[in-house]
């Protein structure tokens, strides 16, 4: 299991998820950039969770994923998740 | 006075041709888009030749944000409408967005797409379904993102009636302009070329089994061995007459003068079927007589018992060998929902240029009585145009386009 979920990580799959217009949010910090100002809706949200999900073996509440407004949060919140299943696992 | 409808702007998306230049050129000079099937294997299947779109990149046309929630048919059709849309002179914000409206016709929703999220249910799991299968394979999935894409909220709709369906849909469209809305996009894209959408065509047992790509599809012909299937379609702006001429659009194309649309009765009644009725009632809607008709852009089935039926409706009307008939599909398949659209299309463009394309590969058989127009175009002004099309199950629809300068 990965140890840590980043920024990259998320850029990776939102672009797999849902797309990427050229050169918007590539390059720039997007930590806490709203994710509706970015162009992701709910259901841009909901598809990057589930490949969150598969990709990191954790199960994420779709409330979380949506109500996730920036990356930062986003990333806090499978970090947290991350940290459960480690400490389960041991 | 009840508005005039008319079309102002062509996007094109056809087997033989991308874009209307293309598409028309290539329609003219009689080239055929049929081949072998190249989107899947075809060998395990009886019919495998189709009317493919090559060299169609969605990504070198619409935002990556746009790719991974759509199925083909639906990046054809935004790209169609971006080039209807351009060549009516419509830009974002020119109109208010309740005044601009869509409805499209569609055959089967997004297939490719919906395959490959059913094929990764059953050998992943549902969790490996993409969120965007929510709607991405909907019959009205191409109306909803055209509207989303163009701002357009005003009235919406999505008609489900085979290829009959891209007719019904420039006649909803027409509908909508009548009662105010002063600009809507309308036509049909439909793109099943995988295994999933060919098994499912394949049930209508009316795809041709042939593998020669100028036998395969032979409508009217004493060959006539069924059709094949294609992906494609047009999507055209139509509008207000009066408001187009008032926002200064720089071509109008041609009056939608007149629609009839009817249902079969069951084939055991011993009734006529409903096609005849179909044109009498679009000829009567656009007040015009048999005479006025110039051509008629046939439905041409390519099965033998309803291309005999069509062409006893066209002669009990117009009389034997009484009008041009011809059938440019015989140069791409049968488009399913984006028949109608792409014949509406051909037919404005027929009028414009004073010549009628031909319906290629074809020897008409003499029992049908019609005056096809085969192997090269005939020059003849053509003011007005009978279009038909008719949808699996019973749907018979008719369109008349009428020239935007009465003689």
């Amino acid at each position: 299991m990965a140890d840590e979920f980043t920024i990259e990580d998320l850029r990776r799959i939102l672009r797999a998820a849902a797309g990427a217009d050229e050169g918007t949010h590539l390059t720039t910090d997007i930590h806490d950039a709203a994710f509706d100002e970015l162009g992701y809706d709910s259901l841009a949200l909901l598809e990057t969770g589930s490949r969150i999900e598969r990709e990191y073996g954790i199960s994420l509440d779709d409330s979380t994923v949506i109500e996730a407004r920036t990356p930062r949060v986003l990333l806090a919140a499978v970090n947290a998740r991350l940290s459960i299943e480690k400490r389960l696992v041991k | 006075m009840t508005a005039r409808a008319v079309v102002t702007g062509i996007g094109v998306t056809a087997p033989n041709g991308l874009g209307t230049a293309a598409y028309w050129a290539a329609t003219l000079r009689g080239e055929s888009a049929i081949r072998p099937v190249s989107r899947f294997t075809p060998d395990r299947y009886p019919a495998r030749l189709a009317g493919e779109i090559r060299g169609f990149s969605a990504a070198e046309h619409l935002p990556g944000r746009l790719l991974p929630q759509t199925d083909r048919m639906t990046q054809l059709a935004l790209v169609a409408t971006d080039w209807a849309l351009a060549d009516a002179g419509v830009r974002a914000g020119d109109l208010p967005e309740y005044d601009m409206g869509v409805v499209t016709a569609s055959s089967s929703g997004g297939f490719e797409f919906g395959q490959g999220e059913l094929r990764n249910l059953w050998s992943q799991g549902s969790q490996y379904v993409s969120a965007y299968q929510s709607f991405a394979w909907f019959y009205a999935v191409n109306t909803g993102q055209i509207s989303i894409r163009n701002g357009m909220r005003g009235p919406c709709g999505a008609l489900v009636s085979d290829q009959a369906g891209g007719l019904d849909a420039v006649a909803q469209a027409r509908r909508h302009v009548r009662q105010g809305t002063r600009l809507m996009i309308t036509g049909g894209v439909d793109a099943s070329i995988c295994p999933w959408g060919w098994v499912a065509q394949l049930a209508s047992r009316r795809l041709s089994t042939s593998e020669q790509p100028d036998r395969a599809y032979l409508p009217f012909d004493a060959g006539a061995c069924g059709h094949v299937p294609a992906e494609g379609g047009a999507l055209l702006v139509v509008e207000d007459a009066d408001s187009a001429r008032d926002r200064g659009a720089a071509t109008v194309y041609g009056e939608i003068a007149g629609y009839g649309t009817t249902f079969d009765p069951h084939p055991d009644s011993g009734r006529e079927p409903g096609m005849r009725r179909a044109i009498e009632l679009a000829l009567a809607d656009a007040g015009l007589a048999p005479d006025d008709v110039d051509v008629v852009f046939a439905d041409a089935a390519g099965v033998p018992e309803q291309d005999r039926i069509e062409a006893a409706a066209i002669a009990a009307v117009f009389g034997p060998l009484g009008v041009p008939v011809t059938a440019p599909k015989t140069m791409t398949g049968r488009l399913c929902s984006g028949a109608g659209a792409l014949d509406v299309v051909t037919a404005l463009l027929a009028v414009r240029d004073s010549v009628v394309p031909p319906t290629v590969h074809v020897t008409p058989a003499a029992e049908h009585g019609l005056d096809l127009v085969t192997e090269r175009p005939r020059r003849l002004p053509v003011r007005a145009a009978l279009v038909l099309a008719r949808g699996y199950g019973g749907f018979n629809s008719a369109v008349v386009v009428r020239s935007p300068h009465p003689q």
